[in-house]
């Protein structure tokens, strides 16, 4: 579906997306993980065709985004990052007026529209003015809205940031559906649990490059180890304990307000850092994540 | 998905109905879709522009015509110089200053209508960016919205042309053409105008630019009063000014005193300006739009 090589974007003297390489197959969930900044977001405008690229190779759908920009946008639906709903008009005339963008027919537009608010849930606030929606009916609509061309592949720019617990759930679930029915997904998120959840594949993104690719599973296991206790010791001391720690587990991570350490059997180390008489303010053995390999890769936290 | 080769059919698609219709270039062009939602989501808010649209041209013709006019004819019939009501094309005052005026409210809308709205579109809503998620062009949105600007003016126009008649303003079949003539006034204005509002941040450029650039053309283009009354280097000015050439153009095809040589100079000046906006345009929203 999109294939990537060397692609990069430079603004003015800046590197946004610095040479990567990424290959995305029909019917997957694939998603870009990294922190803001990370160059997410210009790789995703480059896709969309509605950024120019700067330099490298990108074949979407097998077109040439430098020539074939619209045709490509025509079977594509868009996600961004900011909603860019007409907040003046109705629910419903949103959805009908950005599939005309498309030029679908008048007739085969309507029912359409009536089917895609049930699918976002929005069914009895279709006559509604989008400016009375909360940001999670916002951002359903946003997607209900990619939908209205049918196209092959969405493409979601961030779809869950700034949403509460709940309304990220239920976008998850309309997400999952339209992974289920064959749609192909790009994903971008600074959320590790979204990555987990949604994307068959995935790259982790920093400064502007690939830093591992894999599957969520096969990610962790490459660069992380099963389990990782997490202590808590009081402020300040984190660095000093990490010292005496480093002989319980293959590896040690040092955060502002934590140590992490990367075990086998985290019930068990537990165990045996209580023995050895350390005594952390709190402590918790956990799987590990996607945030603990991004952790490893870059040494840093993907949010703050 | 069945299939790799482009087949796009099953799945979630099926029970959509209506799936036969993916979205094609072909078809309606993009400029006519970005205009028909400009359309579309005018028939929801028309409400709010009757009075920019159709009071104050009324009202200007009712203050400047009827009270001002009232003493300007006064004076003139009571001259004693040869030159009276000649100096104003031998017309009363309103009769001289109405199709001054279809020029210069042209113009004032044009201008109105492609600085705050193309802002909406760029960034206080971003509807151009929803636009350009589709199989649509920043040259398509520029256009859309000249075309949808162009209408607005048009229709404005014509309500005034109707409301001069109805005064008994209008001396000449060739009024009709002034209706074209008025569009044009506002697109020499309304296409550099939009070029440039494309590439602002905010609005904060605007109203200077209506400031120092449309209320001195509106009081000093010839359409309250011949520029032959201002001194010489004043009427130079005013001379390479679009608007004097509108008002010319519309009060000789409302008079019936056309010269087939002032008409193509006008003409010609007013539809450069509208090539060079459009041309101009082109670029400024590209380059906005597609970073």
């Amino acid at each position: 579906m999109v294939e990537a090589r060397g692609l990069t974007k430079r603004f003015g003297d800046f590197t946004a997306v610095d040479a990567v390489d990424f290959r995305i197959e029909r019917g997957e969930a694939f998603g870009f993980l990294g922190p803001n900044g990370a160059g997410k977001t210009s790789t995703m405008r480059m896709v969309s065709c509605l950024s120019p690229v700067t330099a490298g190779e990108l074949s979407v759908l097998g077109m040439d985004p430098r020539h074939e920009g619209p045709r490509i946008r025509g079977r594509l639906g868009l996600v961004p990052q900011e909603d860019t709903l007409d907040l003046e008009l109705s629910v419903r005339d949103n959805l009908y007026l950005y599939g005309r963008y498309f030029d679908v027919a008048k007739a085969v537009l309507r029912p359409r529209v009536e089917s895609l608010l049930e699918f976002a849930h929005l069914t009895d606030r279709g006559g509604d003015k989008v400016d009375d929606l909360s940001g999670g009916m916002k951002r359903r609509l946003t997607i209900a809205r990619a939908l209205v061309s049918e196209p092959e592949l969405v493409i979601l720019d961030e779809p869950t940031t700034g949403l509460d617990p709940q309304a990220r759930h239920l976008l998850w679930d309309r997400l999952y559906r339209l992974k289920q029915d064959g749609v192909t997904l790009i994903i971008t998120t600074h959320y590790m649990d979204e990555a987990e959840q949604l994307c068959d594949r995935l790259v982790v993104m920093d400064h502007g490059r690939i830093v591992a690719a894999g599957s969520p599973p096969s990610l962790i296991s490459e660069w992380s180890s099963k389990e990782v206790v997490e202590l808590r010791f009081a402020s300040g001391r984190q660095e000093e304990m990490a010292g005496a720690l480093g002989g319980f587990a293959e590896r040690v991570e040092v955060l502002p307000d934590r140590v992490l350490l990367y075990v086998d059997d985290g019930d068990e180390v537990l165990l045996k850092v209580r023995e050895a008489g350390i005594r952390p303010e709190s402590a918790l053995a956990r799987r590990s994540s996607l945030e603990d390999v991004f952790l490893r890769l870059t040494g840093r936290s993907l949010v703050d | 998905m069945t299939g790799r080769g482009g087949e796009r059919r099953g799945g979630w698609r099926a029970r959509l109905p209506g799936s036969a219709a993916p979205a094609r270039l072909e078809g309606r062009a993009a400029v006519l879709r970005v205009y028909g939602y400009m359309f579309h989501r005018y028939r929801r808010t028309w409400r709010g522009t009757i009075t920019s649209s159709f009071l104050y041209p009324l009202m200007y013709l009712l203050a400047m015509g009827i009270g001002l006019g009232h003493l300007v004819n006064h004076h003139l019939a009571g001259a004693s110089s040869p030159v009276g009501f000649s100096r104003l094309g031998g017309v009363g005052y309103v009769t001289f200053i109405a199709p001054g005026l279809l020029a210069a409210t042209a113009m004032q809308m044009a201008t109105n209508e492609s600085t705050y709205p193309v802002m909406e579109g760029v960034k206080w809503a971003r509807t151009y960016l929803a636009m350009l998620a589709a199989p649509i062009e920043a040259r398509d949105v520029q256009r859309g919205q000249l075309l949808w600007i162009a209408t607005r003016v048009a229709i404005s126009g014509a309500v005034f042309l109707a409301i001069m008649a109805a005064f008994g303003d209008v001396l000449s079949p060739y009024a009709v053409l002034a209706l074209v003539a008025s569009t044009l006034t506002g697109m020499a204005f309304a296409a550099p105008v939009a070029a440039f509002a494309v590439t602002r941040e905010n609005s904060t450029s605007f109203p200077i630019m209506y400031r120092l650039g449309i209320v001195p053309l509106f009081l000093f283009s010839g359409t309250f009063f011949p520029i032959t009354n201002l001194p010489g280097w004043l009427q130079v000015i005013a001379r390479v000014t679009p608007l004097y050439h509108g008002v010319e153009l519309c009060r000789a095809l409302v008079l019936g005193q056309m010269n087939a040589a002032s008409l193509a100079v006008d003409t010609g000046y007013l539809a450069c300006l509208v090539l060079f906006g459009v041309y101009f345009g082109g670029r400024t929203f590209a380059k906005r739009l597609a970073q």
